[in-house]
């Protein structure tokens, strides 16, 4: 991978940071914490802001002093985009390393590579990457969103504005799939119909026959469920073929790549998207830390993305847990978390659900527009509802699964 | 009747992709035995000079895209020629390892220099609508551009000097040094010409496709199959190996999934190279170019 | 390997080294040497098949994900025992059976066969990468497209003790060193000996009355199977398989193990597979040099100044000496010639 002038900007200001600590810290006398994000491969665009994220999150709170007294060491590794390099590295730093808590995974195949390992290993994980739900496993708590959080409330506000007849586009995994039936659910819900689903492989880049394919077939809106570097060239084709401003684009995973840094504004103005976290929140909190983050890495920061913020999110529930714990051994932590922890984030409150081992937030319908989202209706203290329909941890604590939304 | 038309422009345009990103491959097969496994890079090469171009040096796309990645592309491939190919003439499969080589090292050099991040830019050609469907003007550009390839490419090998000493160089190089000609050079300058034809065609792709130093791989295997089941004769046999496989990828795309149109694609030329061992022009167009 | 007594001490010394090497270094560094002997019995499928009966194989990561896959989707439906490991081992012998019954008795040679090859696991690749849906499942195994098998049932030793860190390792060597015994006992029967006959002329064997198509259909096989051998340890080895271990990427590794090592030798892929993943890992650590760009040099290097890679070189080395000692030149004893091609 290469070391561009940002990342070393940040590993240089970040050394700063930790200079500023009390060095009362003998070696064997550190908190170890993994990151395992992509920062190479297609889907660096997601990853890069999460690991540098869990950077910040880390030197923030040693240079406030630690955890119980030790300074926290971030051991990071760049699995490359390849789910191959997730399943080596989760085992080469639950092994070797021996943290106390892995942060790791931007796709959800990713996440089910690294979630049996860690759990086999007695290794406790966090998933921070929003997703498709369901996930039931006593060992990861998963800080994103899910599909009731986000995908309803952006199905509603799309259809109360466009129509009844959707068209879905979507990443061909797991959270493609899964997604996929949540939009079509949550469509039929509001008595509408989904005229087509299709889903493209993470390396196809060319869409022209799926362009003329929606054109035909005329829906009120297209629903995006894709990812990574190559399907951005969906939005600049759609640009290209005329159809920006005829046809309504919603998606919960544009912006979460930096697609509307990335990309011209005139190719995506207008789109709408459905997120926890905007770099142009307002409130104090998301002020100061804009602010901070900036001096580590730098003015020209592209964008705060969402998946960065759940990272950074999920750093701060486990350091409030290690604190109410007193120490870090796994299950006192766990059961910390379990006890409904809460933070005052700068997406605003957000609070473990300790049934689910997912989280309560706020969202955010936004506007795309111009290199920023524009805050169009805000809703408080969404619960994980698809997830604890199914899933009950308190109940069941040896659950150890996924599980799917029925149709 | 809208939706035919537009089917028919985007079977032409797949078609029109192919030749471009394979016809500088087919030269250099056709011409020298020389299987480029650094192809792909090459295409990757061009659209790296034409997004930069654009981007950084604030030059005019076109200028970019039909000038600046052929010349500096071109140029690449002549320095290669030098240093690695032109040691392994007559050695078939070891050209093809070595270049394998040198397209594993020419992705890991750009990953280094740019960073492994989807890069691009957009068409400034307008939408074109037909009824109520519209496509994207590039796809026109593209069509275009193939056809006068083919068209130069032809007149290059039939009417000039340079042709007809290649041409005559692919069927007895021996003979060609004797008259006096220069087997070596007509090979280097055919490689060359060959790299810019494929600077060309990544140039000519990037306003529709994300660059990534590793995007050539999904280029190579596609050009490579293209090429072998076209035969040796360079521009009917990769008419025709285009006009099949573009028309298939495009239909069982339309009635399927992109992939199963990658997959129609590639269990068709398996099944030419069984039949046809020496590609098509082994057994039709006999004595074309 | 003219020497029984020096084979015999050589393979009792790499026996004991092996058993030893657990001690003395970190489990996670066991971990690492597991999948680096996986990958030589991988190299040594291709140093038999390419290296010593001439088939020129660019797609051979097919079989080992083929391997990958059949142990992984049968362990997911039968457990993991030793129905999951023949499986692994007949479906990729298989499809190289009816792939080179395809080809040989096409009579479609050398580069074809290459295209070909690189062509089929390019299908593959594709083809598994696109079955996400829930509707693509082999009895209870969802193939999972993308997202890959995750949770694999792993094997236990047969008196159903679960297989450590270091087991792993002690039964990675053990199939290493059974597969090299194997290809080098099959070489010495007379099948293997028309096997190479065939690489060192194909005509003059075929002219001779031996039934070329057949002994390639043979050879090609048996590295299928060795190949997907590999496959099935590496599905053990993660307890997960993904679509990426059908890709170029894979297969151009296999190539340039061999390629380094020599083609003709055996031992010599194997070794520089093994040294070549460690370098790999010792360069991924660092960020400054891409691993890919290295290896690439390496390819091209070796083909151009040493394309009968490493191990005749270092074979030559005794002799030199020896004939520096005596004091004067001697001629290079003729080795395990590689398949050099000489066609256009």
């Amino acid at each position: 991978m290469a070391l561009n002038r940002r990342q070393l900007l940040g590993t240089a200001a970040a050394a700063a940071a930790m200079t500023q600590v009390p060095r009362a810290y003998a070696q064997s006398d550190s908190i170890v914490v993994s990151s395992i994000y992509d920062q190479s491969g297609g889907l660096d665009v997601y990853g890069k802001p999460v690991a540098d994220l869990v950077r910040f999150a880390v030197a923030e709170q040693n240079a406030k002093g630690g955890l119980l007294g030790k300074e926290i060491v971030l051991k990071e590794y760049d699995p490359q985009s390849n789910n191959q390099l997730y399943a080596q590295f989760a085992k080469r730093t639950a092994l070797a390393d021996k943290p106390a808590a892995v942060f790791a995974g931007i796709t959800s195949s990713s996440r089910e590579v690294v979630r049996p390992i860690l759990r086999q290993a007695k290794t406790l994980y966090f998933y921070t990457t929003q997703y498709e739900g369901g996930v039931c496993d006593r060992n990861i708590f998963c800080t994103g969103v899910t599909p009731a959080q986000t995908v309803q409330k952006l199905v509603n506000h799309t259809m109360a504005k466009t129509g009844k007849k959707a068209y879905i586009v979507a990443a061909d995994y797991n959270y493609g799939q899964i997604t996929a039936d949540w939009v079509k659910k949550f469509t039929l819900d509001n008595g509408g119909e989904v005229l087509n689903t299709e889903f493209f492989p993470l390396d196809v880049a060319d869409f022209g026959s799926s362009i003329s394919k929606i054109q035909a077939a005329n829906p009120d809106f297209v629903y995006s469920a894709l990812v990574g570097g190559a399907h951005m060239s969906f939005y600049r084709q759609w640009k290209a073929a005329g159809m920006l401003g005829k046809i309504q684009l919603s998606s919960t995973t544009f912006a979460g790549g930096n697609e509307h840094i990335a990309l011209p504004a005139e190719e995506y103005n207008g789109h709408w998207i459905c997120q926890n976290y905007l770099q142009e929140l307002p409130g104090e909190r998301n002020k100061k830390l804009v602010a901070d983050f900036h001096k580590m890495f730098g003015e020209d920061y592209p964008y705060i993305t969402e998946l960065g913020m759940g990272a950074y999110q999920a750093f701060l529930l486990w350091a409030a847990a290690v604190e109410k714990a007193g120490t870090v051994d796994r299950m006192a932590v766990i059961e910390a978390l379990e006890t409904g922890i809460s933070v005052d984030a700068p997406s605003g409150r957000v609070t473990v659900d300790p049934a689910t081992h997912h989280t309560i937030v706020d969202v955010h319908v936004s506007e795309a527009r111009d290199k920023q989202l524009n805050l169009i209706e805000k809703f408080e203290q969404q619960p994980p509802a698809d997830t604890s329909a199914v899933c009950d941890l308190i109940n069941n604590p040896d659950d150890n699964q996924q599980y799917v939304i029925e149709l | 009747m809208d939706f035919a038309s537009i089917l028919a422009i985007e079977i032409l345009g797949s078609i029109a992709i192919l030749v471009l990103i394979s016809i500088g491959l087919a030269v250099v097969f056709g011409m020298m035995k020389v299987i480029n496994m650094a192809h792909g890079e090459f295409i990757m090469l061009g659209g790296y000079v034409t997004i930069f171009g654009t981007t950084h040096a604030g030059l005019n796309i076109w200028f970019c895209i039909l000038v600046l990645s052929p010349l500096i592309v071109g140029l690449v491939g002549l320095v290669l020629e030098w240093l690695v190919v032109r040691h392994l003439y007559g050695r078939m499969i070891d050209t093809m390892l070595a270049t394998w080589g040198l397209s594993l090292a020419i992705v890991g050099l750009m990953t280094m220099l740019v960073g492994n991040t989807t890069t691009g830019i957009s068409t400034p050609l307008p939408s074109v609508a037909i009824g109520k469907f519209s496509t994207s003007g590039h796809v026109f550009f593209l069509i275009a551009l193939a056809t006068f390839v083919i068209i130069a490419l032809a007149c290059l090998f039939k009417f000039t000097t340079f042709g007809l000493t290649a041409r005559a160089t692919t069927q007895d190089a021996n003979m060609v040094a004797n008259l006096g000609g220069n087997p070596r050079r007509i090979y280097a300058v055919t490689f060359g010409l060959g790299a810019a034809l494929a600077g060309l065609g990544g140039g000519a792709l990037a306003p529709i496709i994300g660059v990534i130093p590793t995007i050539g791989i999904t280029y190579i295997a596609k050009a490579f199959i293209t090429v072998i089941s076209g035969g040796a004769t360079v521009i009917a046999g990769n008419l025709a190996a285009t006009s099949l496989f573009g028309t298939i990828n495009q239909l069982f795309t339309y009635w399927y999934t992109p992939i199963i149109g990658e997959v129609a694609l590639l269990v068709c030329a398996v099944i030419l190279i069984r039949l046809l061992p020496q590609g098509i022009t082994g057994r039709f167009f006999k004595g074309t170019i | 390997m003219k020497n029984p007594v020096l084979n015999i001490s050589s393979l009792v010394g790499v026996i004991v080294l092996a058993f030893a090497i657990p001690y003395f270094v970190e489990a996670f560094t066991v971990l690492n040497f597991t999948v680096y002997i996986i990958m030589a019995i991988l190299s040594l499928s291709l140093a038999f098949v390419w290296g010593m009966g001439g088939i020129m194989v660019l797609g051979h990561s097919a079989f080992f994900g083929l391997g990958a896959y059949a142990y992984a989707i049968a362990a997911v439906n039968f457990g993991p025992g030793w129905e999951a490991v023949t499986l692994s081992m007949l479906v990729p012998a298989t499809f190289a059976a009816l792939l080179g019954y395809f080809m040989f008795y096409g009579r479609i040679s050398d580069i074809y066969v290459g295209v070909i090859t690189l062509a089929v696991t390019l299908i593959l690749f594709n083809l598994i990468n696109s079955t996400s849906g829930p509707q693509y499942k082999i009895g209870s195994a969802p193939i999972g497209g993308y997202n890959g098998i995750t949770a694999v049932p792993t094997l236990s030793w047969p008196n159903g003790n679960f297989i450590d860190i270091n087991g792993m390792f002690y039964l990675s060597v053990g199939l290493l060193i059974l597969s090299y015994l194997f290809i080098r006992y099959y070489l010495s029967t007379r099948y293997g000996k028309v096997t190479v006959a065939i690489r060192e002329n194909e005509r003059r064997a075929e002219l001779l009355g031996y039934n070329v198509a057949q002994s390639k259909l043979i050879t090609f096989s048996i590295g299928g199977a060795i190949a997907g051998l590999a496959g099935c340890m590496f599905a053990n080895w993660g307890s997960f398989v993904g679509p990426t271990i059908f890709g170029l990427v894979q297969s151009a590794q296999i190539i340039i193990w061999v390629i380094v090592g020599g083609r003709g030798t055996l031992i010599g892929p194997i070794l520089s597979c093994i040294a070549i993943q460690w370098m790999t890992t010792q360069l991924g650590m660092q960020q400054v040099v891409n691993v890919g760009f290295v290896l690439g040099i390496v390819l091209t290097i070796f083909v151009l100044l040493v394309p009968s890679g490493l191990a005749p070189l270092l074979a030559k080395i005794p002799n030199v000496v020896r004939s520096r000692l005596n004091g004067k030149p001697k001629e290079d004893v003729a080795l395990g010639s590689p398949a050099e091609e000489g066609q256009t």
